[in-house]
């Protein structure tokens, strides 16, 4: 098997979703958009082990779920529009993932966005 | 005949909708924002289209990673306001216009774009927060809308220059619709952001003004833009400026800018918003 390769692979702190991607993590993000449906949401917070149990998801990506983390999830395969139904449940902002995937409080990361958001990495 | 007259591009951040649904847009953090918005809605009132053809991007509410249409088109009589886990936004619900939007379906694909054609598709913020910014809080949206769905989570979305020429055959469909209407294009998304990994909060606000100053008089220039200079520059979200060049190219070739407003931050994300009104003669005639 070849791959070819890929002209944004350099661009740092970034996980384009291409279709190797997708592949990795299609069961992850279809559990995350499950979320969208109030009843699964229901069921989500009575049992989050027992609602991944319906999913196909790897151990890793289970965990990466469970623990919240958000940088595993997108390693994993996860899109940030849908890994971030789980922020959307946990009552979370997106500056407050935001934050999470690189290493700053939510009150810091604001602040870098009012100061002009982020020019280097 | 049917003349698209206007074209608005503008951001479309879910937090402005939540700070509009929550009454915030005088709180500090907002006025800003909301005070380059004032402007552009009475503009919008005076201009007061009949139709907005809108090109957005769902965000896994309509469309999950099952069926990734590149270009979809909504021709129902309306769209339910979709769940995105917060339960629906408290909006008006959108009518569509199902007799046009045919007519563009078909005038389109036989153009050579081949457009998925949608009956059910409820429709998220990457729609809603447009109308908000433009009409802040009617009890009825007064446009009909016809919403255009374009892919930009999947890599990779369709080129700068593939949505340009979509604006323009969506411009020749609608010289085909012996109707006397004003139809606005909007083109949504952008600014420059990124909303994941280690990079999130990108902003590049060299790059956004660039764009806002070559939008309007020189608008085949961004075309040479490749959507992985986008991903570099603007941001890994930031390539949803792709859809702001349907509007542009839906507009002739010579137009006026009316309004324009930049602002950052607004939640994670460059805020930017444009609006112009097409002064090509064949329009004038």
């Amino acid at each position: 098997m070849t791959t070819s390769k890929k002209p944004y692979a350099d661009i740092p702190g970034t996980y384009v979703f291409d279709g190797e991607h997708h592949r990795k993590g299609y069961a992850l993000n279809m559990m995350c958009m499950s979320l969208n449906d109030p009843a699964n949401r229901e069921k989500f917070r009575e049992d989050e082990e027992a609602y991944l149990d319906r999913w196909d998801l790897t151990a890793e990506q289970r965990k990466a779920v469970l623990d919240r983390d958000w940088l595993g999830m997108l390693r994993l395969g996860g899109n940030i529009y849908y890994t971030f139904k789980i922020a959307i449940f946990d009552g979370l902002s997106m500056q407050a993932v935001g934050g999470m995937m690189s290493g700053v409080t939510e009150e810091e990361f604001r602040q870098m966005m009012i100061d002009g958001g982020r020019n280097t990495i | 005949m049917a003349e698209i007259r206007f074209g608005v591009a503008t951001s479309h951040v879910p937090a402005i909708g939540a700070a509009i649904d929550r009454g915030k847009e005088e709180e500090p953090y907002w006025a800003p924002l909301f005070q380059g918005y004032e402007g552009a809605r009475k503009w919008m009132a005076d201009a007061n289209p009949d139709v907005i053809i809108l090109a957005y991007n769902d965000h896994a509410s309509a469309f999950d990673l099952d069926l990734i249409p590149t270009y979809a088109i909504g021709v129902a009589s309306e769209f339910p306001i979709a769940d995105e886990g917060y339960g629906p936004r408290d909006v008006p619900i959108v009518e569509g216009y199902p007799e046009l939007a045919w007519h563009l379906a078909e005038s389109l694909i036989l153009d050579e774009f081949d457009m998925t054609i949608c009956n059910y598709m409820p429709v998220d913020h990457g729609l809603t927060v447009p109308l908000s910014i433009m009409y802040d809080k009617p009890e009825k949206w007064p446009a009909r809308v016809i919403p255009l769905a374009v892919n930009v989570i999947q890599y990779p979305p369709p080129t700068p220059r593939r949505c340009f020429n979509l604006g323009k055959a969506i411009r020749r469909a609608l010289k085909n619709w012996d109707e006397d209407i004003t139809v606005a294009v909007f083109g949504t998304g952008g600014m420059s952001h990124q909303l994941q990994g280690e990079r999130a909060g990108w902003v590049n606000t060299p790059f956004d003004t660039d764009y806002l100053n070559r939008l309007g008089e020189d608008p085949e220039s961004l075309l040479e833009i490749s959507h992985i200079d986008l991903l570099r520059d603007a941001g890994s979200e930031g390539i949803e400026l792709v859809m702001w060049l349907i509007m542009r190219g839906a507009l002739g070739g010579s137009v006026r800018e009316v309004h324009r407003h930049y602002h950052v931050p607004a939640s994670n994300t460059a805020a930017g918003l444009i609006i112009f009104e097409d002064t090509t003669a064949d329009v004038l005639l």
